[in-house]
C-alpha cells in the first residue's frame, strides 16, 4: 500500500495562459504535492503558476457516456461562425 | 592572497562543499521526488560556487579559473566552514543541516545583494531566491521529521543535536579582516547570528523539536583547519582533475 | 481515482516469461500466451484503425493493459536504475560544468522515472506495487545498467551509445496507442535530447584530448558499443510479442529495424569523434543503403538478465537500500500529514459549533 495519496498536476505555462494537466505524483500532503510539482515539472522554467489536485477528488465522464455528453452538440453548427453566409464585401462581421 | 579573495573563497567553498555532500543523496533519498528536489538544491548551491569562484579568480587575478581553485587547491587552503564537509548519509541530518546552512546563507545573501562589490551583489541576489526555497525544503522536513512519528522525533532531534554545535562557526567573524566590512564589500558575521538563530528556532518549536543544549565545536575551517573529513572528500572530488594536469574536460 | 483506469487486480508482473527487457521495449518468450485479438473491444479497435489514441478509462483488452503495465514500468525502472552508474561520477566529474551537467542529467532520469510510473498509473496500478517488484526482483530493468562505469570516459559513452539507443527506441513511442505513455513520452525525449548531445561532446573533448583521455574513450566505447546494439532485444525471428505490440501500435518498428537505425545513425558519429567501434563486420553495404554488422551475441544479454551480469546485486542493493533507509522519512510525512488533517478537521467543527452557538 502507498503512504502517499495521488496528486494531479496542473501548470500555467505563462500568464495568460490556463492550467493545463502535465502528470502526477505521490505526497503525503498538499503542501509536499506542489513543491514536489514545481521540482519535478517546472526545471526547465515550464511553469509561473502550479495546482495540485487530489487524483481522488477528480470526477471525469465516463467514455460510455461519450455517446450521450458529447454526440447532442454535434448537429448544433448554429453556434459557429462559419455557419452563416455573409454577403460579400462586407467587413468587421 | 587578499582578504578580499579569501572572503569570496570561503563563501565559494562553503557552497561547493555542501553541494558535494549534496549530490551523493540523488538515487539515496526517502522517495524518488526528494532525488529531484536534493539535485535541485545541490545544482543551485554548485552554481553559486562556480559563480563566487570564478569571481575570487578574476579579483586574485592570477589567471586561475574555477577548476584551479576547485580541483587544484588543497584541504589547508579551503575556506569553507567545517558545518557543510561533515559526512551527510543520514536524511534527517540532511535535512537539519540544510537547515541550518540555508537560513544562514539566505540571511547572508540578503546583506551581500547591497554589497559594494557589484559581481558579489548581483551572485547574491540571485542566491537569495534560491537559498528561500532550500530554507522551506528543509523547514517542510524538519517539521514532518519532528512532528511525524515518535521515530521520526528521536532521529531528528538527534540530527539537530549532531548539527547545532557547528553552527558558531558561521557567525564567527575571528578571521574576517573588518577593512572588508567597512568598506561594505562583507558582511560582519556576527550580524547573522540574531536573524537566523530567531528563525531556526521558530521552526524547531513549531517541528515540536526542542533547542539543543550544546557547546559549540572546536570548528575553525575559515582558517583551513578541518576535520578529517574533509580529505576524503576533497581526494574524491579531485583525484581525476588532478591525475591529468593540463587538460581540457 | 477516476481519472485512471478501473482494475480489480492489480496485475502487474505477468514475469514469469520474461525474457529480456529494453526500456522502452518489451520482449517475452515464446511460451507466453497471447491475449487473443477476440477479445478486443470494437471502440478499442476503432481507436487503433484510426490511429487514435486510447486514454485510461477507455475500453481495452486485459492483454493490452498488461503488455503496457509492464513495458512502462520496466521502462521506469530502468530510469532509477539507470541514475547509478552514472550517479557513481558526481562526485568526481573532472570539472565543476562538468558536474553541473552530470547532476541535472542523472535527476532528469529520476524525473522521467516519475513520468512513467504516473504514466503506468493511469492503467489501475499503484506505484508502491511496482517499485516492489522491482526491489523484489519480479520486475526487471534494462541490463545495460548493469554494467559498471570504470572511468570518466563511460559517462560520455553512455550519454552518446546508451542514450543515442534508448532515444531510437523512444521517439516512435511518443506514437504509442497509449495516450499517457505517449505524453510522457513526449516529455522524455524533449528532455533527454541534451543527454546525448552531452555524452558525445565528453567523448568529443576526450578524444582530441591527451593520449591518455583518448585510450580512455576509445576504450568506454569498446565496452559499450555491443551492449547498447542489445538494448535493443533479441532479433525479430525471436522476438514473438513484438508483433503483437505492434499490432497494438504500442511498438512502431521492430527490434531489428531500430538496431539497424541506431548503426545507420552512429557510424558517422563515431568518425566524427575519431574513435573506432569494436566490429570488423562494419562496411557499408550500398545495396541496403545500410551498414552490415556482424551479429549480435546474445549470449552475454542473456546471462546479464540472469542476474549475473557485472553489476545486478550491486544495483539491486543499492535501490533496495535506499528505500528502506528512507521509510521512517516516509511514515513520518504520512503520520504528519494526518495529523494535520485532524488539526484542520477539529478547527473547523470548533469554528462550526462557535457559529451556531452565535446564532
Amino acid at each position: 500500500m502507498s503512504v502517499e495519496p495521488l496528486w494531479e498536476v496542473f501548470v500555467r505555462s505563462r500568464r495568460g495562459l490556463s492550467h493545463v494537466h502535465v502528470g502526477s505524483l505521490h505526497a503525503a500532503d498538499a503542501g509536499m504535492a506542489l513543491r514536489n510539482a514545481r521540482d519535478l515539472y517546472t526545471r526547465r522554467q515550464e511553469g509561473v503558476s502550479i495546482w495540485v489536485v487530489p487524483a481522488a477528488a477528480i470526477e471525469a465522464s465516463s467514455p460510455d457516456e461519450k455517446d450521450s455528453f458529447f454526440d447532442p452538440a454535434v448537429d448544433k453548427v448554429y453556434r459557429h461562425p462559419t455557419f452563416y453566409d455573409v454577403p460579400e464585401g462586407v467587413e468587421h462581421l | 592572497m587578499s582578504a578580499h579573495v579569501d572572503y569570496l573563497l570561503g563563501l565559494a567553498d562553503d557552497a561547493l562543499v555542501s553541494s558535494q555532500r549534496m549530490g551523493w543523496w540523488i538515487s539515496r533519498s526517502p522517495q524518488l521526488e526528494e532525488d529531484v528536489a536534493m539535485a535541485n538544491i545541490g545544482l543551485d548551491q554548485l552554481g553559486q560556487a562556480r559563480a563566487l569562484l570564478t569571481h575570487a579568480g578574476a579579483v586574485e587575478a592570477a589567471g586561475r579559473d574555477e577548476d584551479d581553485l576547485a580541483y587544484f587547491r588543497d584541504e589547508r587552503d579551503f575556506r569553507n566552514v567545517c558545518l557543510v564537509e561533515r559526512p551527510m548519509e543520514d536524511f534527517g541530518v540532511a535535512m537539519a543541516r540544510l537547515l541550518v546552512f540555508a537560513t544562514w546563507q539566505h540571511e547572508l545573501y540578503g546583506a551581500l545583494s547591497a554589497s559594494t562589490d557589484a559581481t558579489l551583489a548581483a551572485v547574491a541576489a540571485k542566491a537569495r531566491k534560491e537559498t528561500a526555497y532550500h530554507v522551506d525544503h528543509a523547514r517542510q522536513w524538519t517539521l514532518r521529521l519532528g512532528d511525524g512519528t515518535a521515530e521520526s522525533h528521536d532521529r531528528m532531534q538527534a540530527a539537530v543535536e549532531a548539527e547545532w554545535p557547528w553552527r558558531e562557526e558561521l557567525y564567527d567573524a575571528g578571521t574576517l579582516a573588518p577593512e572588508l566590512v567597512e568598506r561594505g564589500i562583507a558582511v560582519d558575521p556576527g550580524t547573522l547570528r540574531e536573524p537566523v538563530e530567531a528563525r531556526l528556532d521558530a521552526v524547531l518549536a513549531e517541528a515540536t523539536l526542542s533547542r539543543p543544549d550544546v557547546a559549540a565545536a572546536y570548528s575553525r575551517g575559515r582558517q583551513g583547519r578541518h576535520t578529517e573529513a574533509m580529505g576524503y572528500l576533497l581526494a574524491e572530488m579531485q583525484h581525476l582533475a588532478r591525475s591529468h594536469p593540463g587538460v581540457t574536460w | 481515482m477516476v481519472l485512471h483506469a478501473h482494475v480489480t487486480d492489480a496485475d502487474i508482473c505477468n514475469t514469469a516469461c520474461y525474457r529480456g527487457g529494453v526500456y522502452g521495449n518489451d520482449f517475452t518468450a515464446p511460451e507466453a500466451a497471447r491475449t487473443a485479438p477476440a477479445d478486443e473491444p470494437a471502440s478499442f479497435r476503432a481507436i487503433l484503425v484510426e490511429d487514435g489514441r486510447v486514454e485510461p478509462r477507455d475500453e481495452m483488452p486485459e492483454g493490452y493493459r498488461k503488455t503496457l503495465v509492464r513495458q512502462i514500468a520496466q521502462h521506469a525502472h530502468s530510469e532509477i536504475i539507470g541514475m547509478q552508474p552514472e550517479g557513481n561520477w558526481v562526485s568526481r566529474a573532472p570539472s565543476l560544468r562538468r558536474k553541473a551537467i552530470l547532476m541535472a542529467k542523472v535527476q532528469d532520469e529520476a524525473g522521467h522515472g516519475l513520468y512513467l510510473y504516473a504514466a503506468a498509473e493511469t492503467l489501475g496500478v499503484d506505484r508502491a506495487d511496482l517499485l516492489d517488484a522491482l526491489h523484489s526482483g519480479r520486475q526487471k530493468y534494462s541490463s545495460i545498467f548493469n554494467y559498471p562505469t570504470l572511468t570518466w570516459a563511460d559517462v560520455g559513452a553512455i550519454g552518446w551509445l546508451v542514450d543515442g539507443a534508448a532515444i531510437v527506441n523512444q521517439v516512435p513511442l511518443c506514437r504509442c496507442s497509449y495516450g499517457p505513455y505517449a505524453r510522457a513520452m513526449v516529455r522524455v525525449c524533449k528532455e533527454e535530447s541534451f543527454h546525448q548531445r552531452q555524452g558525445f561532446e565528453i567523448l568529443h573533448t576526450l578524444a582530441h584530448g591527451s593520449q591518455a583521455q583518448r585510450q580512455m574513450a576509445q576504450d568506454a566505447v569498446n565496452r559499450y558499443w555491443w551492449p547498447s546494439l542489445m538494448m535493443f532485444g533479441p532479433p525479430d525471428d525471436d522476438s514473438p510479442n513484438s508483433a503483437q505490440s505492434m499490432a497494438w501500435g504500442i511498438k512502431r518498428f521492430s527490434n531489428d529495424d531500430l538496431r539497424q537505425r541506431f548503426i545507420d545513425m552512429t557510424v558517422p558519429q563515431s568518425e566524427a569523434l575519431g574513435l573506432t567501434l569494436p566490429d570488423d563486420g562494419l562496411a557499408w553495404n550500398e545495396e541496403r543503403g545500410h551498414y552490415d554488422f556482424t551479429p549480435v551475441d546474445f549470449t552475454e544479454l542473456f546471462e546479464v538478465i540472469r542476474g549475473n551480469g557485472p553489476c545486478n546485486e550491486q544495483r539491486m542493493a543499492h535501490r533496495v537500500g535506499a528505500h528502506e533507509d528512507g521509510a521512517w522519512a516516509r511514515e513520518a510525512a504520512a503520520a504528519y500529514a494526518q495529523k494535520q488533517a485532524q488539526k484542520q478537521a477539529q478547527r473547523q467543527a470548533r469554528e462550526q459549533a462557535q457559529k451556531e452557538g452565535a446564532a
